[in-house]
């Protein structure tokens, strides 16, 4: 009797209860792991904004550097030259992005679209600096630097974010809604252009926004194309212009703290925008692709 | 009479010369697109023909003696990589070591433990992170994390763990050990969001069952998630350590520009891609010029095959699954 009670015993045994203990520890620190990572956002939000916001004013926009041993001054240069190589670098990356998606999902032979996704994949794992280095021997050498030639280079980086963006939404597009198109007797570019890019239209233009923000934030591929420029303010892009990453580059690297401060506020310029777009362009893309998906 | 005649020519030719507008449509439409195509392809090859194009003379110079050779002397026209690989072998290695672990514990946490509502708010944060500019996190990395791993963590490590050759030496503001966080948190976004997609695809009824014979949570975890995503999780440390090698940027801001083998991680040190962004406007002759971008050649050969390694073990496995149910 006694022995039943102990084999049917509702009471945990060692083993169960160490079983337990293992599998609560391991909850745990899956749970801190998660909250270290988002911590660390914090941090690195926190600590640009706090050093960033306060070096922030109207002279900072609208003016370009002080010279030396001067105070004062502002970055007008590097803000104009970054949204000159990021747009021209949008115009050139997003329609081609946009027909190599159209050719993998639409035309190529299962065979040849697994390729050309490889390859895609493999550009977009490229590192950046490799990048630079390509189209500084491409374009840069005998005939000096330029705004872009920076785009050409963001340009490689964009490509395969967007494609792969588009493919992605193209994937779910109904087949139905193709056949239905092409029941009703229209051609096949008809189907394409005026049935499947309309419905993508939402995906396609997030994605767009994901790979500006992420092209935005690039160094390392306008060391070598767009870094030696005037202290003047130009929206010519056959001139080599300042950008605000490399701005932050050079700056974080002088041992001036008045450098450090305009780093800090150039940071917090740059991070805000691409932590808005992104997170706006994410919000926006999961409820685009819950209306496609039904 | 005429109007019937009429109605018999006219009326095939209005059909007849839409199907010639159509036929032409589809055709340039898959030209077009296949052009683009094409161009990407010829984009990849033209990137790595021409690496090696401006690297040529430093090759035939050195030949592969140069990835074995140490130092980087301009004046005397001496240089090797081996400094360099070895500094990126360190970091990257290192920040794997740590980010492989934190990853997979986030994508679990993020794919069976945090509650419903949360899931995909903290989902965001944690890719958000791998939003940050690269040369924004090298900026906090030396003002910030820098000075903490010099000040604080550096000396704590020294002093419990000196005995270790890792910890050997005097911490300082810049080194190898603040490039390993950077990196650890530039990988960590990455590779855990991949992780949690893996995660997310292993069929509920298979967790199910091991929950209802009796596993624990963990144990199910253990028994039935992590081996059925396995080759999965290996590619994304895969792609993780691919990213690692590749960072020029933000690990050039932190890691001190440093030479020399050094098993001490508070010694400063440089990688491939570093040495890379920190010469960019320093080579005069062509030589030097060559010689930097044999580095990037060998920084290219090591990505390509990291990427390619990891692109067809995920498609392998894709292709398993698919097959295999």
């Amino acid at each position: 009797m006694a022995v039943d009670a102990a084999r049917f015993s509702l009471t945990p045994s060692p083993r169960t209860r160490r079983r337990k203990l293992v599998n609560l520890l391991m909850q745990a620190l899956a749970t801190i792991a998660a909250l270290a990572a988002v911590a660390v956002l914090a941090v690195v939000i926190i600590s640009v904004a706090r050093r960033g916001a306060t070096a922030l004013n109207w002279d900072f926009f609208t003016k370009t550097a002080a010279t030396f041993g001067q105070s004062g001054g502002g970055v007008a240069n590097a803000l104009v030259g970054s949204l000159v190589i990021v747009a021209i670098a949008t115009v050139m990356a997003v329609p081609v992005g946009i027909l190599v998606a159209l050719y993998v999902s639409e035309f190529a032979p299962p065979r040849i679209a697994d390729f050309v996704r490889l390859v895609l994949d493999v550009l977009n794992g490229l590192p950046s600096i490799i990048i630079g280095i390509f189209v500084f021997g491409l374009l840069v050498v005998g005939s000096g630097q330029a705004a872009w030639k920076g785009s050409f280079a963001l340009a490689i980086i964009m490509l395969p974010l967007v494609a792969r963006a588009t493919q992605e939404v193209l994937a779910l597009v109904p087949t139905t809604l193709r056949e239905g198109a092409l029941a009703l007797g229209a051609s096949r570019w008809r189907t394409v252009v005026g049935v499947v890019l309309p419905t993508t239209l939402g995906g396609i233009l997030t994605g767009t926004v994901l790979a500006v923000a992420r092209a935005a934030g690039e160094t390392a591929p306008l060391l070598f194309t767009t870094s030696i420029a005037a202290n003047t303010v130009t929206w010519d892009p056959r001139q080599p212009v300042l950008s605000i990453p490399y701005d932050i580059f050079v700056l974080s690297e002088s041992a001036d703290p008045a450098d450090h401060a305009r780093a800090w506020a150039l940071g917090f310029v740059l991070i805000s925008f691409v932590l808005v777009t992104s997170l706006t362009a994410r919000l926006l893309l999961v409820r685009y692709r819950k209306r496609l998906e039904g | 009479m005429s109007a019937r005649v009429d109605a018999v020519t006219s009326t095939p030719a209005l059909p007849s010369r839409r199907r010639l507008g159509d036929r032409f449509g589809d055709v340039v439409l898959h030209v077009l697109t296949g052009a683009a195509a094409a161009a990407a392809v010829a984009l990849l090859i033209a990137i790595g023909w021409k690496i090696f194009d401006i690297a040529h003379p430093a090759i035939s110079k050195f030949g592969l003696a140069f990835i074995t050779r140490q130092g980087w002397d301009a004046t005397h026209i001496r240089f090797g990589a081996l400094d360099l690989i070895w500094g990126t072998a360190v970091t990257s290695f290192l920040a794997l070591l740590i980010a492989a672990p934190l990853s997979i514990a986030i994508g679990l946490y993020l794919s069976e433990l945090a509650p419903r509502g949360a899931r995909t708010v903290i989902a965001s944060l944690v890719e958000l992170l791998a939003a940050i500019p690269s040369v924004v996190l090298g900026l906090w990395g030396i003002l910030v994390l820098g000075p903490f791993v010099g000040k604080d963590l550096g000396p704590w490590l020294h002093r419990y763990l000196g005995f270790i050759p890792l910890f050997d030496g005097t911490p300082q503001n810049a080194g190898i050990l603040v490039a390993v966080l950077v990196l650890t948190i530039m990988i960590v976004p990455i590779t855990s969001s991949i992780c949690r997609e893996l995660f997310l695809e292993v069929p509920a009824e298979l967790e199910q069952g091991a929950l209802a014979l009796g596993a624990t949570r963990w144990e199910m975890v253990r028994g039935v998630i992590l081996p059925y995503t396995r080759t999965g999780v290996g590619a994304a440390v895969i792609l993780g350590f691919g990213r690692a090698v590749g960072e020029a940027i933000a690990v050039t801001q932190v890691i001190g520009a440093g030479y020399g083998i050094h098993w001490s991680l508070f010694a400063t040190g440089d990688t491939l891609a570093s040495k890379l962004a920190e010469q960019y406007d320093s080579a005069t002759t062509k030589i030097q010029t060559a010689s930097l971008v044999y580095l990037a050649a060998i920084l290219l050969v090591i990505s390509l095959l990291v990427n390619l390694a990891a692109q067809l073990i995920v498609r392998r496995f894709a292709h398993q699954r698919t097959g295999g149910s």
